[in-house]
């Protein structure tokens, strides 16, 4: 293992233990319990703020930074520390962050989206325009394509859940549906494909197929019902509801009909697959049905046998989770565990199941299916089936290895 | 608006959420681009060279402009540290320790020209002048072993040009039995 992730496994277990996720045993008795009153109730609390944090104690529930290339500050990622979260929607402040020349700084009122390609009316539109459009509000989450890439690895890497997936978040997205925009230009029905482009450094760009564009495509203004985040393309992200998160291209500011893919460096050189026999899966758009256990998982150590809440989530950008099955003894027995409402089509979605520990080796695994019957594989499965070296599109199933010292370690199993 | 106007917004922003049969009324607020400022704009290249610029380059110019803005990032030659490696590693994809670069994984030339004009040199990205580009397109095509160290890249070569990994690719979309 490198240092750095050394480092961060570190940095987890403090976390776990400091966030109270994991039990702690006999606790220093002190002047806050019965019958002492604590001292927070002694004088009055801290008053009013603008715009409200995390309480002190949280402080280590951070992103996980994924170092960026040499010599470059904006093209790493951060990852959602999973681990520490429950429910379903990421707070805005741990969406996992990826970009590929950094944040750009832009004044709303200087931002521009041009529209123009194969449409009657080529158009330039502001923010404060877009802002007038009617729009729709849905719950999605969003996945970098290259998330559980870890997993590929020949041998099982000590990172956390958050470490190996946080490169997926979950948020209510407002915004105005793209069809409205494109159809005011007078987009050319017949045109197949329209270019995405972002107004950062990279001017990252994607082909967008017509079909999706026309179909649930948004131009998110609003996230968690604030404004995007400057991480997240602020002042207006393409969102493309359940396929791979980079084609949900961030900062917008150009949208080019055009008759066929351009073949742009992130849908060729990179966010390509490339398979065992040399060759290599170009436009694999929607992301997998995929689930892990957050809790218990990797880092964190269980004091003694007992009752356990398994915790988790499942998604799929091919639609909706119909069913989530947890095994404890590494896949010989499975159990539906309950899923928490609302489920949603492509959005985060809890399962949550007891589970007794009888204080021995165990394996913990989770299995996802959405309403199109595609269900999570084994790793081994998936290995065989797509090689160690595709990078992106990895939803093999994470094992958990819980040994009788309490310990959880991330397993192949 | 009368309550019924009312009504029908209501129906037509109901029907965008959920079905697109529906026409939707719009504030029309789209103001229309002229040519000039599309054109500012539209820095994209297809592989068939829509886009293409103006301007030529060749090998030996590109490795003058190589050495000056790019060697920093990707080594003498293309042969890559402290950032990505952009020459070699032909015939080393199916093994298990692919080597993935222009020559041995991009399918396209004209994306070397699209990427680097958009988005390099990474700390001053729209600074090369379209010649500038060429050349260091012909440049890497070159050290790759594609094109010679004379031939002329421009709008209409460019996309005549094959690359060597052009042919390994399956498309998934809009099918993708997975």
């Amino acid at each position: 293992m490198d240092p750095s992730k050394r480092r961060f496994l570190k940095r987890s277990v403090v976390l776990l233990g400091a966030s109270g996720l994991v039990t702690s045993g006999s606790k220093e008795v002190g002047a806050f319990e019965p019958p002492d009153v604590p001292p927070w109730m002694k004088s009055p609390g801290a008053g009013f703020n603008e715009y409200g944090v995390p309480s002190k104690h949280e402080s280590k529930v951070t992103r996980t930074l994924i170092r960026s290339q040499p010599g470059t500050t904006g093209s790493g990622a951060a990852r959602t520390p999973l681990e520490a979260l429950d429910g379903t929607l990421t707070p805005s402040g741990l969406h996992f962050e990826r970009s590929h020349s950094g944040v750009p700084d832009i004044d709303p009122d200087k931002h521009r989206l041009l529209i123009h390609g194969m449409v009657k009316r080529p158009l330039i539109f502001t923010i404060d325009a877009l802002l007038r459009y009617p729009m729709v509000s849905r719950i999605h989450f969003l996945e970098c394509s290259g998330n559980s890439q870890f997993l590929y690895q020949p041998t099982p890497p000590s990172l956390t859940a958050g470490q190996t997936h946080g490169l997926v978040s979950c948020s209510e997205w407002t915004g105005v549906p793209l069809r409205l925009l494109l159809e005011e230009a007078g987009v050319d029905p017949g045109a197949p494909w329209i270019l995405a482009e972002g107004a950062d450094a990279a001017a990252m760009s994607r082909s967008v197929p017509m079909a999706k564009a026309m179909d649930d495509a948004m131009l998110a203004l609003f996230q968690n019902g604030e404004r995007l985040r400057p991480e997240n393309g602020y002042p207006v992200r393409l969102f493309l509801p359940g396929w791979e998160g980079n084609m949900s291209v961030k900062w917008l500011r150009r949208l080019k009909v055009v008759p066929a893919p351009i073949m742009t460096k992130d849908e060729t050189s990179r966010y390509t697959d490339l398979q065992a026999d040399g060759r290599s899966l170009m436009f694999t758009y929607p992301m997998e049905v995929k689930s892990v256990i957050t809790r218990p998982s990797h880092g964190m150590t269980l004091k003694g046998a007992g009752l356990y809440q398994i915790s988790g989530i499942a998604w799929s950008g091919g639609g909706t989770i119909s069913r989530v099955e947890v095994t404890s003894d590494g896949g010989r027995t499975w159990t539906a565990a309950p899923l928490s409402p609302l489920v949603l089509p492509r959005a985060l979605t809890r399962f949550r199941l007891p589970w007794r520990w009888d204080g021995g080796a165990s394996v913990l695994k989770s299995r996802a299916t959405d309403d199109t019957g595609a269900v999570q594989p084994e790793r081994d499965r998936f290995i065989a089936d797509h090689g160690n070296n595709a990078i992106f599109h990895c939803n093999a199933i994470q094992a958990w290895g819980v040994a009788a010292n309490g310990e959880v370690k991330h397993v192949y199993a | 608006m009368s309550t019924r106007d009312l009504a029908w917004a209501v129906i037509a922003v109901v029907a965008a959420g959920c079905a697109r049969a529906t026409v939707v009324e719009t504030p029309n607020l789209g103001r229309p681009a002229t040519a000039a400022q599309i054109a500012g704009w539209d820095i994209s290249v297809g592989p068939d060279g829509v886009g293409l610029p103006p301007g030529s380059g060749t090998a030996a110019k590109g490795a003058v402009v190589y050495e000056q803005k790019c060697q920093a990032c990707h080594g003498a030659k293309g042969a890559g540290q402290p950032n990505d490696r952009l020459v070699g590693g032909q015939g080393t994809l199916a093994s298990k320790t692919p080597v993935r670069t222009i020559g041995s994984y991009w399918p396209h030339a004209t994306t070397i020209f699209d990427y680097t004009r958009r988005a390099m040199p990474y700390v001053q990205p729209q600074s090369l002048t379209d010649d500038e580009v060429y050349a260091v397109t012909a440049y890497l095509l070159h050290l790759n072993g594609i094109i010679g160290d004379s031939d002329e890249i421009n709008a209409r070569t460019l996309p005549t040009v094959k690359m060597p990994n052009r042919d390994n690719f399956i498309i998934m979309y809009p099918a993708r039995p997975r």
